[in-house]
């Protein structure tokens, strides 16, 4: 009894603070963002009445859903690269010894602590017209004159790719080391090849760390304005650069809230699917 | 009439330049309870993980009802394992975990049904097939993975200390269980573990492996009755070490000096000669403690009692400094009888239920070796 | 573990750490065109050090992550304490919310500030950046104390309590010693997450208070330009012994 009263105040503090700093900076800005979606463009205090669903509309504009597409393809293609290098890559990491393993996901957890915008500038050394690439594809005979690599959709892709990579192999290695020998040892006991082995018992336990994964990469694939700004020209824009656009420059609040309210919406079905595959497995969902 | 299932002859192993096993030949009989004893890192594990498939020998061969299987995969062995930890497929159902096998050989969908439900009938888990692994008990979880393993009616059933994970009173009822399985069932259970008592009371025979050696093969009576060497004795069961000396050898007989007590006793299988010291090994339970006014036995006071229920266990320290371990059952004429610690009493023991080995080179483990060995299992 | 994996491993490596090593080369080169070697050179060192909206920017940027970073931790900490000892009403909330925060793309965390700074009337500068990136820095902590605080024996504020210390005694003498390291990573990590950040501040700040990732970020939008070899190459290296010192701090106190 004595505890309880002189805890609560202490308690009472800690939790108004925090309380109060996430309604306030979380929900209350989540909810103005919703909120402008479906209210109307006005040149000089950015939203007004009337309420309707013009900025959803508006993503369906052909001009605007050329965009989101190639957005997304670009998006899922470095998923997709990201999840076929970092699975192999987790999968083989998970088997290093464990003393070398500290140093090498001390290396995997570097990009996460060091600037991504100087690291996709580096990159622009390298693809530059006159850069690293060419020269050293020239000087080995493979091209006669430097090709264009900067400016397309593909150096768009390496960036978001050599940046999001490690992001992809950190929850599958933590799945990876979490897999238990002794039950792909049942499984070839019970009659299960290599392949059976793998389709049967590796995927579905690995599940949740290839959709924490996806997550990870997947959105900041979509949001990571910068990197079509280094690297990309004006044709390879992501959602980002469109919801960027539309609030620091075009001024259209209502259709940049929409296109963020998309971004939420996909990072909800994420959210929940990671949920699912990880109940399945009989862990706590997060 | 026997006949040979599984062979093993000549096998050699290393792991990191050290021997794990060296030269071990087994052969084992089809339908017997066969239980690989012994301290950790005695090979008994590699040992039947090479009968699975999971660890190939770097010498040697493995035969299965005469074919050699040396370097066939785990999977096409007809054999299954029932791993310490289970090894449940996490993701999988009941129902799931134990049709895997007869998934893999491609059954019809009706008959892995019903066999599935024949198996985890015999089990006693027919209301759980629906269930996931982490929703059953580790009593339960172990059944599914004995009914996963025998599902697919193997030659051989391969148990790698299934009951380590269990608290006491479940693994005596799982003890019991696997009996009743192996009669059931048929077929031939090669069972590992580090607990001696587990081995002597399931197994048809015992192998006692230590550094990746046989030490003694037989029943688990021989074993424990007459053990080959000073290090099964010393592993399984408690046991007295006195020190003899042989002082007359005449044809079958011979004369032992133990404590200045003289014994006449059957010679040993090994050779003696006059003057030899000899162990005289004696079980607790053969150790007789008598009233210090007695002549026979040799005189000692007691220095630990313990009240075991059925027994009371005693050690007298006799007057050379040596210790005697005791163990008495409860008499129903005298049920209040106890010591006190200090009482001065005699031991002796039954004569002609000493057993003789001789002195080894290399001497035996100690009592903190053996705990220690203990331990690492856990 | 066959030669296959291992040198996939290292050509995977490779590949992540060409770029960096390519950019540090390059921060020491005297050529002014930033793809030929001219020779080794500190001038974009000196140049970058001569830049004074540069060294402002610079200033700019360690002021307003070493409070946000202070500040996160502090919140942060207070935090993970309240969801490791009380039960409270909303709990799963607050803590959903928290993994929220730190899932949801940066840029969604971006314009919803930017929503509500302009509503309020608040000028973008320095307190709309601070409150910012305070918020984004705040799930990194409490997860990181937090876990310093799962792996934490639950009878030892019990046994500290057994023996006669007074809960605010307890706190001061078991309970902030066993998430010091985790405090520490706590700062560290958000002191990096703050200096680097780029999203988020594109949309909170104002001209009024410069900070340094942005000022690179107009410099490489076009072109190469070599200070930004030499100034990427300095926060690398920062970057780098911070996370040292931290992964230093949590391994030392495992121990």
């Amino acid at each position: 009894m004595m505890q309880s009263i002189k805890q609560q105040p202490f308690r009472a503090a800690v939790l108004v603070l925090v309380w109060g700093w996430l309604l306030f900076l979380v929900l209350a800005p989540n909810m103005l963002v919703v909120g402008a979606s479906v209210m109307t463009r006005d040149p000089s205090t950015f939203i007004s009445l009337p309420l309707n669903f013009d900025a959803y509309r508006q993503l369906f504009n052909p001009l605007y859903l050329d965009v989101f597409l190639h957005s997304l393809y670009m998006a899922v293609l470095t998923t997709l690269i990201c999840l076929l290098i970092g699975y192999p890559f987790a999968w083989a990491l998970s088997r290093v010894e464990k003393r070398r393993q500290m140093l090498l996901i001390f290396l995997l957890i570097v990009p996460f602590w060091t600037n991504s915008l100087v690291r996709t500038y580096a990159l622009k050394l390298i693809l530059a017209t006159n850069g690293l690439l060419n020269s050293a594809l020239m000087s080995l005979g493979v091209i006669d004159e430097p090709a264009q690599l900067l400016y397309t959709e593909g150096a768009v892709i390496v960036g978001l790719v050599y940046l999001l990579l490690p992001f992809m192999i950190l929850p599958l290695y933590s799945v990876f080391e979490d897999l238990r020998q002794d039950v792909l040892l049942a499984s070839h006991d019970l009659g299960a090849g290599r392949f059976a082995t793998f389709k049967n018992i590796i995927v579905p336990l690995t599940l949740p760390g290839v959709l924490a994964g996806v997550m990870l990469v997947l959105l900041p694939a979509m949001g990571l304005f910068f990197v079509p700004d280094i690297l990309g020209g004006s044709r390879n824009l992501l959602v980002g650069n469109v919801i960027k656009n539309q609030f620091l420059d075009a001024r259209n609040w209502p259709f940049g809230a929409a296109a963020s309210i998309v971004l939420t919406l996909t990072m909800a079905l994420l959210l929940f699917a990671h949920r699912l595959s990880k109940r399945r497995l009989g862990e706590e969902g997060a | 009439m026997t006949k040979t299932l599984l062979s093993l002859s000549g096998i050699s192993k290393q792991f990191d330049g050290k021997a794990v096993l060296d030269e071990l030949s087994l052969t084992i009989d089809d339908g017997e309870f066969i239980t690989l004893l012994g301290p950790s890192g005695c090979g008994k594990t590699t040992l039947l993980r090479m009968m699975a498939g999971f660890e190939l020998p770097d010498r040697g061969t493995v035969t299965l009802s005469d074919a050699d299987i040396t370097q066939t995969l785990p999977e096409h062995r007809p054999l299954n394992t029932v791993f310490q930890n289970y090894a449940l497929f996490p993701h999988m159902s009941v129902f799931d975990n134990v049709a895997y096998g007869l998934k893999m050989e491609k059954r019809p969908k009706a008959e892995i049904r019903e066999r599935v439900e024949e198996a985890l009938a015999m089990v006693q888990l027919e209301d759980f097939a629906g269930r996931k692994p982490h929703q059953l008990s580790g009593g339960q979880q172990q059944r599914v993975a004995i009914a996963r393993a025998v599902v697919k009616r193997p030659k051989m059933l391969l148990l790698d200390e299934p009951l380590s994970a269990l608290d006491y009173k479940l693994r005596r009822t799982m003890q019991v269980e696997l009996k009743r399985l192996q009669r059931e069932l048929g077929i031939t259970f090669v069972f590992v573990t580090h607990d001696q008592e587990e081995a002597l009371s399931m197994s048809d025979r015992i192998v006692v492996l230590k550094d990746g050696c046989i030490q003694q093969l037989g029943t688990p009576r021989e074993v424990y009755e007459r053990p080959a060497n000073v290090f099964t004795a010393r592993f399984v069961g408690q046991t007295n070490f006195f020190p003899g000396r042989v002082t007359r050898i005449e044809g079958e007989r011979i004369s032992v000096d133990v404590f200045g007590l003289r014994r006449e006793l059957s010679k040993p299988s090994f050779r003696v000669v006059m003057n030899q010291p000899l162990h005289v090994l004696l079980r607790p339970e053969d150790i007789r403690v008598l009233a210090p006014d007695d002549t026979e036995g040799v005189a000692g006071k007691i220095v630990e009692r313990n009240y075991k229920g059925s027994t009371l266990d005693s050690v007298i320290e006799l007057e050379d400094g040596s210790h005697v371990m005791a163990s008495e059952f409860f008499d129903e004429d005298d049920p209040t009888f106890d010591y006190s610690i200090g009482e001065r009493v005699r031991v002796s023991w039954v004569d002609g239920w000493e057993w003789l080995l001789a002195e080894e080179g290399n001497e035996p483990l100690t009592d903190e070796e053996e705990l220690a060995a203990d331990d690492a299992e856990h | 573990m066959g030669w296959l994996s291992r040198s996939y491993l290292a050509l995977v490596y490779l590949l992540l750490y060409v770029p960096i090593v390519v950019l540090m080369v390059f921060s020491f080169n005297d050529s002014r065109t930033g793809y030929n070697w001219g020779g080794l050179s500190l001038r974009w060192y000196e140049s970058l050090f001569n830049n004074h909206a540069m060294v402002q920017a610079m200033w700019n940027s360690l002021w307003l992550a070493l409070t946000a970073a202070t500040v996160s931790t502090l919140i942060g900490a207070l935090t993970a304490l309240a969801l490791h000892r009380y039960r409270f009403r909303g709990k799963r909330v607050l803590n959903g919310m928290l993994f929220v925060v730190m899932m949801s793309p940066e840029i969604v965390l971006a314009i919803s500030l930017l929503g509500l700074f302009l509503l309020l009337g608040l000028k973008l500068g320095y307190v709309s950046l601070l409150l910012a990136h305070v918020t984004f820095c705040l799930p990194f902590v409490v997860i990181t104390v937090m876990a310093r605080l799962a792996g934490f024996d639950e009878r030892l504020p019990e046994a500290a309590r057994d023996l006669g210390a007074s809960d605010f005694t307890m706190t001061r003498t078991v309970l902030i010693p066993v998430i010091m390291p985790a405090l520490m990573a706590g700062w560290l990590l958000g002191f990096t997450l703050s200096m680097d950040d780029v999203v988020v501040s594109t949309f909170v700040s104002g001209p009024s208070y410069e900070i340094l990732p942005l000022r690179i970020y107009s410099m490489v939008r076009v072109g190469l330009k070599p200070e930004v070899n030499a100034l990427g190459t300095l926060l690398l290296v920062f970057s780098l012994v911070m996370l040292m010192v931290s992964q230093w701090i949590l391994s030392r106190s495992k121990q």
